[in-house]
């Protein structure tokens, strides 16, 4: 079947990987700007990163028939010192009107301080000035529900908000229905030990439907599996769901939202 | 507020397949987690200097309480039981 992996950090992976994702079906991904395993020294690295994310990881991927699409931003765990941070952000602009940039992402918050929350609210300015959409990347384990709700009372806030064109990810069984009852699209990413398994997410699809929802691997350096969109289309058939119906999440939906970026272009395979 | 629920037309596993096959297919997992789970409760009570005051140990237990009880919804529950509380008022 062919998937979308709408959550994945190529930047991160090997060419193998690249190869079994496509021989079983991978056809698209989407790469968010992260924390890539240490903190930057300067803004420069952070400019080199988005040229990494826009011009080379889209090459690397077309040799395996997979089209590469980035989100870019600053990450909330970069993000605790305010003036470090404006220096990326004043980046952002350059890159975001470059092809196949999806719009300002992955955004969020981590431990949820006063500093991650004055940077958000800086590239949530910066994408709404410019009608970006937004990947958010909600925090992990115990700071996961606050920080979610914080995110959220701070979309809230902004009449300029479009819920349609924003996802609200990494969401597991207590925030995914915060996300989806209020209008957004909910990302719910496969982790072996820390987010949610194949068959949570199966669960959570039978709990609360299957609109807007994207399934994703979120795969990085760390302990995660770019084939997990895979077990989650395998925990879907052995649960008698029809291929037809797993397509639409694991196709239809990346695909429509990736769709209200300006800077998609896809031609679906034959 | 958006309507929120199965989507797509089609009928989910609950509707289409029988408790008792749900049941046979989740058994042996569910068996094999829990053996786990005393397992790995064994191994940290019999380290030394092992107390029983780790405010995590409190946690775990409420966690089994609520897989005793009989809610729907056990673990969106035990997701909240290990999350930092959220304050409305925290923009202030």
């Amino acid at each position: 079947m062919y998937f979308f992996d709408p959550h994945i950090h190529i930047a991160s992976r090997t060419t193998d990987d690249l190869e079994r994702m496509a021989r079983s079906g991978c056809v698209a991904v989407g790469e968010p700007a992260f924390w890539m395993g240490y903190d930057r020294a300067s803004a420069e690295s952070f400019y080199d990163y988005f040229r990494q994310l826009t011009e080379w990881e889209p090459k690397r991927t077309a040799n395996y028939g997979i089209r590469h699409y980035s989100w870019i931003g600053i990450n909330a765990k970069e993000a605790e010192n305010t003036a470090f941070a404006k220096e990326v952000i004043a980046l952002l602009p350059e890159f975001l009107d470059k092809p196949e940039v999806l719009g300002v992402g992955e955004i969020g918050l981590h431990k949820c301080t006063k500093n991650e929350v004055a940077t958000l609210l800086e590239l949530i300015d910066l994408a709404l000035g410019r009608g970006e959409q937004m990947l958010f990347h909600t925090p992990h384990l115990e700071d996961k529900y606050k920080g979610t709700r914080m995110i959220l009372d701070l979309l809230r806030a902004d009449p300029r908000v479009d819920r349609s064109r924003v996802c609200i990810d990494h969401c597991e069984e207590h925030t995914v229905r915060l996300a989806l009852d209020e209008g957004f699209w909910a990302g719910i990413t496969l982790y072996p030990l820390t987010k949610a398994t194949p068959e949570r997410t199966v669960d959570m699809v039978e709990t609360y439907g299957a609109e807007r929802i994207l399934v994703n691997s979120s795969a990085d350096w760390g302990p995660s599996d770019p084939l997990a969109v895979t077990a989650f289309i395998h925990a879907m058939r052995r649960r008698g769901y029809a291929d037809s119906f797993i397509r639409r999440i694991v196709y239809d939906n990346p695909l429509a939202f990736f769709n209200q970026s300006r800077g998609f272009t896809f031609t679906p395979p034959a | 507020m958006i309507f929120i629920g199965p989507a797509f037309e089609e009928l989910n596993m609950s509707q289409t397949i029988t408790a008792p096959k749900v049941f046979d297919r989740e058994f042996l997992g569910v068996r094999a987690r829990l053996i786990e789970l005393g397992a790995a409760l064994d191994r940290i009570e019999r380290a030394a200097g092992f107390t029983g005051g780790d405010p995590r140990s409190e946690k775990i237990r409420h966690a089994i309480e609520i897989l005793l009880g009989g809610a729907a919804d056990k673990a969106e529950q035990i997701q909240l039981l290990f999350s930092l509380p959220y304050e409305e008022n925290w923009r202030k």
